[in-house]
């Protein structure tokens, strides 16, 4: 959830790509601060980046929403920035900023010219602890919230249907509420709520500080010293402790209809393990499994087996996982069948196609295809300075360390095809899945239900 | 016309401004041009082409095949078929993309610097000998169509080709690029392959390179790439009319909210007073916290989550236009806000602070674009398109400073027609009728 859309892009987190950033320099404050200084001296831009490890996730039952509702009321003001003035002295300096909320971080940044790193800092560390809220800002930026909920969810079915899904796949973890919130919850949300939300979790000891472009780490460290040095840290900080989930036993199946689905697909995903610290080589094993399965639309297993030959059954297959989670994740699949053929059809083509995997196994070719890509990626990815910020900072958020980031397309490259098969196995299990079928409004008679 | 939010953020990076990147002009041995940023920090190079005319060199009763003949591009060539060709991309770890707009075809490569001649090679294969094996034509038919009937029921999309049909009516500009349900179906192998060869010429090429390789190298990569394409194609159509008044058209859709697309007649992009005119949409309703239209109708009301305008200069006609979504009950104050804003500014024009401000953030934001081989290339093959010349970058910000409130002023009475402005709103918006 971004505070504007009018940034796309800003959310894409790398699959892999961070170890070969040219330099990267770590320091944390004597009040907890963790700070990350990613060199890269090709352009004179430097992005202040300020993650707290607070998410949706985090949020007490009732109040669903508030950590994205603070995260727009970041933006609101402090006993020497007025409200709104915040992004506008930011463009005052040639820059530009903007802030973003998942179930995992809450993370505000800003970029700038590299002169201009002091006054961000600066800005950035007064919010920390001096936001200043009105009852009728408040009220206003509520507004923004539900027609940000309108717009990006309650306008568009797929995102409703994802909604529903992520709460049937998750029983117990709050990862089955959307981040937005749900509306009736955001619409009841206070100043105090989010005041609230602000102290307990606003705090340099719950914070990354992650800088990265044209400066040199000791500048950062002294201007952090400077800035952020004096917030002192707070010493009742809750633990990061969360309702996870139970043993899955019953597989869930859900359907919905809307006159404004164009294409009807069918979407099924198992929870998946996520990246832990020290322990990434079964999150590596699934991502070859999500390219080798769904990776390509013209030569992954599921494209191969279902968009090709007269008899295809699908204009569009793909699979999915990302291991970046502090949470149990999923790992799916999505078939877009063609016209004329169901959705019961396409779901049991997909599973027809997945059993046979199961059984034949990797296809080497096409793995080591896979492993030269994801090597390739690694130096790709080092053009985008700001994409390797945001991956230590979703990375480290979300229960990792830098050297697990750093050790990541080491992991990758190790993955074997044996690794690939048994993590396939463990994960495709149906018990652990949601199967959902999103559709137009049909004659009962002549669509059979999931 | 299609994802024009998409391509604003090009035309924006495609302004002139002043960074301090050594940009070479290359020609190669056999005369292509190009422009190059040579870096060698990381082994890898970005490559940007763009052939001018793109989708509106559609034959009238085939709309929709440079689309789809862009879509093919990449699926199947010379001795390989589409899955062929992707393994052999995908061993090279080299990353292609091809795409059309209604002014111009798009190529993106990467490629590590370890496989550029064998990459080179393969693309070379792509643009030359593209197979449009049966098989593939039908399958990536069936994902236009696809995509044809998700837009047809994509409120944002229903606002802005409705726009589009009242303003430009038979013209390319008129109507969706990707063609109908019913054009596309109707096109042939023979129509793809008469429209490739009409549309990727040498004449109409444009390119740009960032990345590690030299300006040699690149001569002699150029040469290889395009050098056997056909010289000329297709003749570029007319100007478009506009021919759309102010008012308002409702267009119902069943959704708790409605989209909007709204706009005017806009300035074309080589216009003497473009400079201006751009720093005057940027004060009125640039996508930023501090523009007009963001302060007054989401920050101060809370009635949208984000509104923005843009000047949108194509090839053939100028639009300055907006977007925004709000719930049903708040389109008709949002409307009336835009439209007071709008005449306040004819009645008052910018103040001298705005002005300052401006000036500020559009010259001390443009080195931040130019951090990356992607968008280096991608911002260099724009400024060719345009017509810009090389110096350009080192005096755009030269221009900018320039504008005095004078020159605001007369922009401000030139461009902006509060009476002209045209909202289309897809939704069921509360109080709100087509006009007569």
């Amino acid at each position: 959830m971004l505070r504007m859309l009018l940034l796309p892009v800003v959310l894409t987190i790398a699959a892999t790509g961070a170890a070969c950033a040219d330099k990267v320099t770590t320091f944390t404050l004597n009040n907890g601060l963790e700070a990350i200084v990613i060199e890269d001296h090709r352009a004179p831009v430097v992005t202040q980046m300020l993650w707290y490890k607070i998410g949706a996730a985090d949020e007490a039952p009732g109040k669903s929403g508030i950590a994205h509702f603070l995260e727009h009321l970041m933006f609101k003001g402090t006993a020497t920035v007025a409200p709104g003035d915040f992004s506008k002295i930011v463009e005052a300096q040639g820059g530009n900023d903007n802030a973003f909320t998942t179930q995992d971080y809450t993370g505000y940044f800003q970029r700038v010219a590299a002169d201009r790193l002091e006054l961000m800092m600066q800005m950035e560390a007064d919010r920390m602890r001096g936001l200043i809220l009105t009852d009728d800002i408040v009220k206003t930026e509520r507004s923004v919230i539900l027609e940000e909920r309108a717009q990006r969810t309650d306008s568009d079915p797929g995102a409703l249907f994802s909604e529903q899904r992520d709460a049937a796949q998750y029983m117990n973890s709050p990862y089955g509420i959307p981040v937005i919130g749900w509306r009736h919850e955001m619409a009841a949300l206070s100043r105090e709520d989010a005041l609230n939300f602000y102290h307990t979790y606003y705090a340099p000891n719950n914070a990354i500080l992650i800088v990265a472009g044209d400066i040199a780490p000791d500048a950062v460290k002294a201007l952090a010293e400077k800035y952020y040095g004096p917030i002192a840290p707070t010493a009742n900080l809750p633990i990061r402790m969360r309702p996870t989930e139970p043993p899955q036993l019953a597989e869930r199946r859900l359907s919905m209809a809307d006159a404004r689905v164009a294409q009807p697909y069918v979407i099924r995903t198992y929870l998946a393990p996520e990246r832990n610290s020290g322990a990434q080589d079964k999150a590596a094993a699934l991502t070859y499994l999500a390219e080798l399965l769904g990776g390509s639309s013209t030569t992954s297993v599921l494209a191969r087996a279902m968009q090709f030959g007269a008899d295809a059954k699908a204009i569009y297959t793909s699979a999915f996982y990302d291991g970046i989670s502090l949470d149990e994740t999923t790992f799916g699949f999505v078939v877009m069948p063609v016209p004329g053929v169901s959705l019961a059809d396409a779901e049991a083509d997909m599973d027809k196609v997945i059993a046979k995997f199961l059984v034949d196994g990797v296809d080497q070719a096409a793995f080591d295809r896979i492993k030269r890509q994801l090597r390739a990626d690694d130096i790709y990815a080092r053009d985008n300075v700001g994409g390797l910020a945001r991956e230590y900072g979703a990375s480290l958020t979300s229960g990792l360390t830098v050297a697990d980031v750093q050790a990541w397309p080491q992991v990758l490259q190790a993955v074997t095809p044996d690794a690939v098969m048994q993590a396939a196995h463990e994960v495709l299990n149906r018990k652990n899945a949601v199967t959902g079928w999103l559709t137009q409004p049909v004659d009962p008679k002549t669509e059979a239900k999931p | 016309m299609k994802m024009r939010f998409v391509f604003a953020a090009l035309v924006a990076f495609a302004l002139p401004a002043q960074a301090e990147i050594p940009i070479q002009a290359v020609t190669s041995p056999g005369g292509i041009k190009a422009w190059l940023v040579e870096d060698h920090g990381i082994p890898f190079t970005a490559l940007e082409i763009l052939f001018r005319g793109g989708t509106s060199l559609d034959p009238v009763d085939q709309r929709g095949v440079v689309n789809l003949m862009t879509a093919l591009i990449e699926e199947g060539a010379g001795d390989l078929d589409a899955q062929g060709f992707a393994e052999a991309r995908d061993a090279l770890a080299a990353q292609f993309s091809f795409s059309a707009n209604d002014d111009s075809i798009g190529v993106s490569a990467q490629f590590l610097t370890e496989n550029q001649a064998e990459a080179t090679d393969l693309l070379h294969l792509a643009l030359t000998q593209p197979r449009f094996d049966a098989d593939a034509v039908e399958r990536v038919r069936g994902q236009v169509i696809s995509n044809i009937q998700s837009n047809a029921k994509d409120p944002a999309t229903i606002a802005q080709r409705r726009f589009d049909m009242m303003a430009f009516g038979k013209h390319p500009y008129g109507s969706a690029d990707s063609g109908t349900e019913q054009s596309v179906a109707g096109l042939s192998r023979a129509d793809i392959v008469a429209a490739n060869k009409a549309s990727l010429v040498r004449d109409r090429v444009y390119v740009a390179a960032a990345g590690d390789i030299d300006a040699e190298k690149l001569g002699i990569l150029l040469d290889k790439l395009l050098g056997d394409l056909p010289a000329t194609g297709a003749a570029l159509p007319p100007d478009a009319v506009y021919a759309l008044k102010g008012g308002v058209t409702v267009v119902d859709f069943p959704s708790p909210q409605s989209s909007v697309v709204f706009g005017q007649q806009g300035i074309k992009r080589d216009d003497p007073d473009f400079i201006p005119a751009y720093m005057l949409n940027e004060i009125l309703g640039g996508g930023r916290f501090s523009a007009r239209l963001m302060t007054e109708v989401r920050d101060k009301r809370g009635l949208t989550y984000g509104i923005g305008t843009y000047l949108w200069p194509m090839d053939h006609a100028e639009l300055m236009l907006g977007q925004f979504s709000s719930a049903n009950a708040n389109v008709a104050p949002a409307i009336g806000l835009i439209k007071q804003e709008w005449a306040d500014v004819v009645k008052d024009g910018v103040t001298a602070d705005e002005l300052a401000a401006i000036k500020t953030y559009l010259t001390g934001s443009y080195p931040l674009r130019f951090d990356g081989n992607s968008r280096i290339a991608g911002i260099l093959v724009g400024m060719q398109i345009e017509g810009l010349p090389i110096d350009y970058a080192k005096t755009r910000n030269e221009k900018i400073e320039a504008v005095t409130l004078d020159d605001m002023a007369k922009i401000v009475k030139r461009l902006l027609k509060p009476d002209d402005l045209h909202f289309v709103v897809v939704g069921q918006p509360d109080g709100l009728t087509t006009t007569p």
